[in-house]
């Protein structure tokens, strides 16, 4: 019986009694969504593909060996690289750049443009900018391809207009990937630049212009420094999973734009699947976003000092 | 001190509105060259608006600043020939205390070797030289403040504006920081103009001093001249401890009045104002003493003890209240309470006050 008593301190009896049980649905949580998935898969990528998907409890290397190695038509010539999944990464890694590039360009403004509203209507600007994301991102991607196909509202438009005689081929092309890709992720760029810009000290902007810096100066050496942290986790929430996206390339682009999302969500399809070599990719695309994580990281780190 | 006469800041009747607010309303100022000038008023008065139109961050609503004879109301913040040492220091945050220095003489397009070196000698004057690879968070409020000083004055800014720099401090580093700040102007040869609602800030430093309330200039002055011959109620009330008593002014000219103090007796006192009636009389603390025929009866009510003063408090027999200060180096006996006394006003410290 819980008697009036001296409080529990951290790190003696009561701490192990209280605290841990309580913190078991957080390891709960991240053990059934996070590590049990991902140990999954890292195991799946050794196994062996059955045929008509699913897979043998067989050890071996050979959903890697496919992805980095070649030995011709009939497997009978000397090893060589394979590009055929490089070049479908590096294709999805300057996709993924891109899409980045083009949020920063204008989630930047847009955040800053809502960061500096008078306080009771930065609310609204931030619910206008989230609205459409209420609705599924596979409808979304669909409407989207309504919208700039041939015969869609943005031809015809441009048509009635007297623009342009042909419709503008935009479908099945990188440009549309690129749009999909930038209208899907442009709040994960707006919002934690908002956060950043919000919290900004508008005086040191002043202070920049008392000691004779111009606009652009102030923007270079003071904001953008002083913002960075915002704008580089915009970076990664819209660079990474650009890189993983399949409804984009999917259903706007074409056999051209194929990227890393669809060459795995391939292999978990139907009968043509091959289980093992999706886990195989699965695990080199993580293993590449660690790395890119773990080296920004490190220049944070090495930066603060 | 020497003065050259000449003209930095001149301040035609500026007016500046927010919305329905209006922070100044018609402030007109004279300050000259290497003058170390104070604007004391309380909070909300107009300080920073005055400042923040002097630097260009506010768009004058109505009125003229002219900086060394020139018109500045065109210029950018970034081509006015003035620095801020702003009230929360508005330090850099990413660059080190050095680079913070430096800013101002990058932005002028001096070279990294130059101006690292003027950086360092400036760090020097403030002695700041041993955190100049420290970050601002890494310092005290104290060497912030420092530094926000410094970064103002390396590019060698013809006027300095410093809005309550020292407000943040405690009140030893403040004390120090008030010598070091009028040696450094003196040094530096540099206009300040400096903002505090702190009198005794006002009074130590200033060469002039404008006491501001409500958006309007009250009064122009040296610490003497407005610590002794305040204009009005305003200015005697704000600056010190004051005793404002009512009086009947029986005659009244420009500059000297005849007033009847409470009790019959008739005095002659300097004047603000030229009007008879019912009106103020100013008169400190330290100026009433104790006399055995005096001109103003009156009933102790308390005696408190000051250290090096004895505080009296005392009613007229009108029930107007009466504060002395008495030196307690002086051999005589306190006064006890409920005692009657007779107090004297020193001749010439009266004060018959325009409202
Ligand atoms: N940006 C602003 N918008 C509206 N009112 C303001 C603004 N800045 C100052 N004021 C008002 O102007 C008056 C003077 O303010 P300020 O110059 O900051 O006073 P001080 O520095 O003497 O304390 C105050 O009443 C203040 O509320
Ligand atoms: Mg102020």
């Amino acid at each position: 019986m819980a008697a009036p008593g001296p409080q529990p301190q951290t790190g003696d009896a009561a701490y192990r009694g209280i605290v841990r049980p309580l913190l078991l649905p957080t390891w709960a949580v991240i053990g059934i969504l996070m590590v049990l998935p991902v140990a999954l898969m890292a195991v799946y990528s050794f196994l062996t593909k059955e045929f008509r998907g699913g897979v043998e409890w067989d050890f071996t290397l050979a959903a890697y060996d496919q992805f980095f190695v070649t030995r011709g038509l009939f497997g009978d010539e000397p090893p060589q690289i394979e590009w055929t999944y490089i070049s479908i990464f590096w294709r999805s890694i300057w996709q993924a750049a891109l899409a980045t590039l083009l949020c920063l360009l204008i989630g930047f403004p847009t955040a800053w443009f809502i960061a500096t509203r008078p306080a009771k209507t930065r609310g609204i600007w931030l619910f206008l900018i989230t609205i459409p994301y209420w609705v599924n991102l596979l409808i979304r991607t669909v409407s989207l391809r309504f919208l700039l196909r041939d015969q869609g509202p943005l031809n015809e438009g441009l048509i009635d207009l007297g623009l342009i005689s042909e419709p503008l081929q935009i479908i099945n092309t990188n440009l549309a990937v690129q749009l999909g890709l930038f209208y899907s992720y442009l709040p994960f760029m707006v919002l934690p630049i908002y956060a950043a810009v919000e919290r900004y000290n508008f005086a040191l902007s002043e202070a920049a212009a008392d000691l004779y810096a111009s606009r652009w100066a102030t923007l270079r050496e003071i904001v953008l420094p002083v913002v960075k942290p915002g704008i580089i986790a915009g970076c990664i929430l819209v660079f990474v999973p650009s890189l993983g996206a399949f409804l984009a390339p999917d259903l706007l682009g074409g056999a051209k734009t194929f990227m890393i999302g669809s060459l795995i969500d391939e292999q978990f399809k139907g009968s043509q699947g091959n289980w093992p070599f999706g886990a195989a990719v699965a695990m080199i695309l993580m293993s590449l976003v660690l790395i890119v994580l773990l080296l920004y990281a490190r220049a944070q780190t090495r930066g603060a000092r | 001190m020497n003065r050259q006469m000449s003209t930095a800041v001149d301040i035609r009747d500026a007016v500046k509105t927010y919305g329905q607010v209006t922070a100044l309303q018609g402030v007109s100022l004279n300050i000259a060259d290497n003058e170390f000038f104070t604007l004391l008023g309380p909070s909300g008065c107009g300080k920073t608006t005055l400042l923040r139109l002097i630097a260009g961050f506010e768009e004058i609503t109505a009125g003229q600043i002219l900086l060394f004879g020139q018109d500045i109301a065109r210029l950018e913040p970034n081509h006015r020939p003035v620095n801020t040492v702003f009230q929360n220091y508005a330090l850099f945050p990413h660059m080190s205390v050095l680079d913070n220095v430096a800013f101002g003489l990058k932005m002028k397009g001096v070279d990294l070797p130059s101006r690292q070196k003027r950086a360092g000698q400036v760090l020097e004057m403030v002695h700041l030289s041993q955190f100049a690879d420290r970050l601002p968070a890494q310092l005290s409020g104290g060497q912030q403040q420092r530094v926000a000083l410094a970064r103002a004055l390396a590019p060698e800014p013809k006027v300095l504006l410093l809005d309550e720099p020292l407000s943040a401090l405690d009140l030893k580093l403040r004390q120090a920081m008030r010598v070091e700040l009028k040696q450094l102007q003196e040094d530096t040869g540099i206009t300040f103009i400096f903002v505090t609602h702190d009198q005794e800030e006002a009074l130590t430093m200033s060469d002039r001093i404008a006491v501001m309330s409500n958006g309007t200039v009250q009064q122009i002055g040296t610490a003497r001249d407005i610590y002794e011959a305040p204009v009005n109620r305003f200015v005697a009330d704000f600056i010190g401890e004051t005793n404002l008593l009512q009086v009947d002014v029986e005659a009244n000219s420009e500059d000297i009045a005849i007033v009847i103090l409470p009790g019959g007796h008739r005095i002659t006192c300097p004047s603000a104002s030229s009007k008879t009636g019912k009106h103020h009389l100013s008169i400190r603390p330290e100026r009433v003493t104790i006399a055995d025929t005096g001109n103003l009866s009156a009933t102790v009510d308390r005696v408190v003890y000051l250290g090096t003063d004895l505080q009296v408090i005392a009613h007229l027999d009108d029930s107007q209240t009466v504060t002395i200060r008495l030196q307690n180096a002086a051999r005589t006996a306190p006064p006890a309470l409920g005692q009657r006394i007779s107090l004297q006003l020193e001749e010439g410290a009266a004060r018959l006050l325009a409202d």
